[in-house]
């Protein structure tokens, strides 16, 4: 486990490079992972996100991607070009959550 | 990162209803974790992407020693005998057996789980083969999936890893 300092908090990191302590997570963390990856956060990007941690918050753990398509109401396609290359991961990661529980 | 660059390939080779889940399920988790997947449907796996057929993939509990009666509902780990799989309607009763399972998780029906996969990016072959074989033709399939030769598939997945089911 490593300690990394991300916009300005001291956050601990796992191998993976996800939140340890998903209560660690800011908007400011998510923008520096979101820049990371190589992706711009849009108001769509939000929903998305904010409806993921909302899932993990009720449910204790993460949604999985058609989770995240029905419950947020976006659509598969639209998904895979918001966080192109690996959605699963890279929408958890930002979200400061950890990768999904589920298969599908 | 380094599973950037993966590609992952699955041949379909099988159409009953247990055998069509597999590659649908480890190409989807593939495609959430940014690996490239390609799926190549031969043989009985061409019912996966059949339009006529790909809603009546069945489970046939005859020569399926894995479907015990606690499936069923009754509390034994036993095989269902034999003799009582081969009357009649008792493939119709294991099939919506399963499809209720695979329901009860959320697991889309294959043709709804076809279109996610393309709608993320999975690049779809038909055998060109079989289609041949079967008297198929493109209208039979959905847009997007193409029909290419063994040949072509091979060359298309330099590669990757290859997965057979």
């Amino acid at each position: 486990m490593a300690t990394k300092v991300i916009a300005n908090k001291e956050v601990e990191l796992d191998a993976e490079g996800f939140l340890a302590n998903p209560a660690d997570w800011t908007p400011e963390i998510a923008e520096q992972f979101a820049q990371e990856e190589g992706i711009e956060l849009t108001d769509r990007h939000w929903e998305v996100i904010n409806f993921a941690r909302k899932y993990y918050k009720e449910n204790g753990v993460s949604p999985t991607l058609r989770q995240i398509s029905k419950g947020a109401g976006v659509p598969t396609k639209e998904l895979f070009k918001l966080f192109p290359k690996g959605p699963a991961k890279k929408v958890a990661r930002i979200a400061g959550i950890p990768k999904p529980a589920g298969c599908v | 990162m380094a599973d950037q660059e993966r590609h992952m390939a699955f041949i379909c080779s099988k159409g009953n209803l247990d055998m069509a889940y597999p590659a649908l399920i480890m190409g989807w988790a593939a495609l959430g974790n940014g690996v490239d997947v390609t799926i190549f449907f031969t043989f009985w796996g061409l019912d996966l992407i059949n339009k006529n057929r790909w809603n009546n993939l069945q489970l046939a509990p005859v020569g399926n020693t894995s479907m015990k009666m606690d499936m069923m509902g009754f509390p034994v780990a036993l095989g269902i005998p034999q003799i009582v799989g081969v009357l009649p309607g008792m493939t119709a009763v294991a099939t919506s057996l399963m499809k209720k399972k695979i329901e009860e998780l959320d697991v889309p029906p294959v043709p709804e789980f076809i279109e996610m996969l393309q709608d993320a990016g999975a690049k779809l072959y038909a055998c060109k083969m079989t289609v041949d074989m079967m008297g198929l033709s493109q209208e039979d399939f959905p847009e997007g999936v193409e029909i290419v030769t063994a040949g072509e598939f091979i060359d298309r997945t330099e590669g990757a890893q290859i997965i057979f089911i």
